[in-house]
């Protein structure tokens, strides 16, 4: 698939085919004398998605379905076991393409989602904030540096004279604004952000968000965002695509896909999401959970518990198909047995 | 105000506090409720606003070196807080059932679904073990596990994260509870699970007219689920009301406040209403309303003078705006 993004510009980020599985066999020995075969956790099995420059691409799923390790694969964390991912044009995602890696990598920074771990509780947060200045030599003179940090502190809401403490005397949303600080400081134009604000209270998410928010018209960034909460997912993003055992079953522009929602999972989904305005209406359950992703139901992988499922739905797996700019993988859709 | 009468649970001036090196520390500043039988009352608050050790305090598990400072605790006019260790471990688990936040801690790892559950009735009703096991498969039935007499002598790893919370509340109802405290039971799932749960949890409550207490900072859960709320912050009640009218009309500053702070789907706003600073730490809660320094419409009495819990329409709220509409309401006649 050649598909550039619909308004004509080439993509920042063009996802294709992506795939990764984990080796989760049991040892060999084992193996040998159990006569067990060798077994994977299918984590992402073939996705693709393009992220245009400027705009928030959200992926959405319930746990294990396989967002974190798509945003892991993107920033090299985990090497894919097939498909590509072309930053800019270029080819980063299989080990051959570790050179050009090298080479965009500055480019991405990702804020993960646990702002406790994901600091260094020994260095001091003007050495947290410096390091991807001093990594990639973006300035030189200590004094130089200090100076950027400080304005960096400046730019999430933090004073500069905080450099100088230590990350156990912040509060959870000031750590996580230290987080981003340390991402702007690479001068990145992609940032993958995992779950950023889930562990964080609302009225502090609300001040990540708007940070957040902020940060992107002024810097111009793009971003991928990783969250379980459609809420969050409908205020941040631009385009949202929704993740199901390691596939992509939808993805569109935000506004169409909350208002007509085509696969049957995305429907559940959102019937699921506890709604503040009318208080006391009844949700829809999602009836049953997500099955293992070692032994994925065959067909499309919904089927379990999918309302329209059909005999072509448990042994075929649906492919991709874009409808008016929505892409959606459903065997229902496809034959127009739901709109 | 001694115990009412209608009321289920009745907590009178609750007062928690840890002493420390330097000082007393109170998580809990003089808060009074009620739960009426058949009742859901959602706690709600941000980390730190004291809405989990409320509910400790009811069952008896504040540790030390925390402790009741002050106020009483009534359940079914009986006062519960005093008691010695012994009694309340009676009435725990008797006539309050709990559910924790995260299944997999809250059951024993190494016990089978079917040794919990026995062990929890036959220590509360007098019954033999054949007896028992029925009770327990009945009660896995109860909270919709498919196939509960396959999976009853199943080890807690062998459930998934839904089921294990179902084995929770069935290990909360075995004795039949009058209350239950449920101290974020729906956090650690994913939100199709999620809606599975409370709708659960909100049946068992109509059929054996057991009375909840909700503690969650998952506003989403408290208006599908209780029927009244109470909103508290920094280990005070800010506004406890029915659910309706806290939600959709939210009377004190920070309710408000953190009522705009949810992104909802289906009206788009560029900016989430941002309440600034967040929760003062217990060592540093300023006088007054605690709220004061993050109000905007906080004058001179607000950095003085604690507010008390007022009524105002059908809520209660502890802010000092709503003393000057009463007086001009008043003059106003």
């Amino acid at each position: 698939m050649s598909d550039n993004s619909s308004d004509g510009a080439a993509p920042l980020l063009s996802v294709d085919g992506l795939v990764r599985h984990f080796d989760v066999s049991a040892p060999f020995l084992n193996r040998l004398i159990e006569r067990l075969d060798r077994s994977y956790v299918r984590a992402v099995d073939g996705i693709d998605f393009d992220i245009g420059r400027g705009e928030t691409f959200s992926l959405v799923g319930e746990s294990g379905c396989g967002k974190s390790t798509v945003a892991r694969l993107i920033v090299g964390l985990y090497q894919p076991t097939a498909g590509s991912i072309r930053y800019d044009g270029v080819e980063i995602g299989p080990v051959s393409a570790a050179a050009e890696r090298k080479r965009m990598q500055p480019h991405m920074q990702m804020i993960f989602q646990d702002p406790y771990a994901s600091l260094n509780p020994r260095w001091r947060v003007a050495d947290i904030v410096a390091e991807p200045i001093r990594v990639r030599s973006l300035i030189k003179g200590k004094a130089e540096t200090l100076n950027r940090v400080g304005e960096l502190l400046s730019q999430v809401g933090l004073s500069p004279a905080d450099g100088e403490r230590f990350p156990h005397e912040f509060s959870g949303g000031q750590r996580q604004r230290i987080s981003i600080a340390r991402a702007l400081a690479g001068e990145p134009e992609f940032l993958v952000c995992d779950e950023p604000t889930s562990a964080l209270d609302v009225s502090v998410q609300a001040q990540i968000l708007n940070l957040m928010k902020e940060l992107q018209d002024r810097l111009g960034l793009t971003y991928l965002f990783i969250s379980h909460d459609l809420a969050v997912v409908y205020h941040v993003s631009t385009k949202v695509g929704v993740m199901y055992l390691g596939r992509l079953v939808e993805w569109a522009d935000t506004k169409t896909l909350f208002e007509n929602p085509r696969h049957p999972y995305t429907r559940m989904l959102l019937d699921a999401i506890p709604d503040l305005e009318m208080s006391g209406r009844q949700r829809i359950p999602v009836a049953g959970e997500v099955p293992s992703p070692i032994n994925p139901p065959s067909g499309c992988a919904f089927h379990p518990r999918c309302p329209h499922a059909e005999e072509r739905c448990r042994s075929e797996a649906p492919q991709a198909r874009e409808y008016d700019g929505v892409h959606v993988s459903c065997h229902a859709v496809a034959d127009g047995r739901i709109s | 105000m001694q115990g009412d009468n209608q009321a289920l649970l009745s907590v009178r001036n609750l007062r928690i506090e840890f002493p420390n090196r330097r000082g007393t520390l109170v998580a809990v500043d003089d808060i009074s409720f009620d739960i009426a039988p058949g009742e859901i009352l959602g706690v709600v608050g941000e980390s730190g606003a004291g809405k989990s050790l409320t509910g400790a305090a009811i069952i008896g598990l504040i540790e030390p070196p925390g402790r009741i400072a002050q106020g009483e605790i009534f359940l079914e006019g009986q006062r519960i807080d005093h008691l010695p260790y012994e009694e309340i471990r009676k009435i725990r688990g008797r006539q309050i059932g709990a559910i924790f936040q995260d299944p997999l801690t809250s059951l024993n790892p190494l016990y089978s679904v079917s040794r919990q559950l026995i062990e929890t009735i036959q220590t509360h009703l007098p019954l033999n073990e054949r007896e028992a096991r029925a009770r327990a498969l009945e009660l896995l039935d109860e909270v919709g596990i498919p196939g509960a007499a396959e999976r009853i002598d199943h080890y807690p790893h062998q459930f998934s994260g839904g089921m294990r919370q179902r084995v929770v509340i069935a290990l909360a109802l075995c004795a039949e509870p009058r209350l239950i405290i449920a101290d974020e039971p729906t956090t650690a799932l994913d939100v199709s699970i999620q809606a599975q749960i409370i709708s659960l949890l909100k049946g068992l409550c109509k059929e054996h007219g057991t009375a909840v207490m909700l503690v969650t900072h998952d506003m989403g859960v408290i208006a599908e689920a209780a029927d009244r709320v109470a909103v508290m912050y920094s280990g005070r009640i800010a506004e406890i009301g029915p659910v309706q009218e806290v939600v959709r009309a939210a009377k004190h500053p920070y309710t408000h406040g953190l009522m705009g702070s949810i992104p909802h789907i289906g009206h788009h706003v560029d900016q989430l209403t941002q309440i600034e600073g967040s929760m003062p730490r217990l060592q540093e809660i300023p006088s007054g309303c605690p709220f004061n320094p993050r109000c905007e419409e906080a004058s001179d009495r607000c950095r003085v003078e604690r507010p008390n819990l007022q009524g105002v329409e059908q809520s209660e709220v502890a802010c000092h705006l709503f003393d000057a509409q009463r007086v001009e309401a008043r003059a106003g006649e």
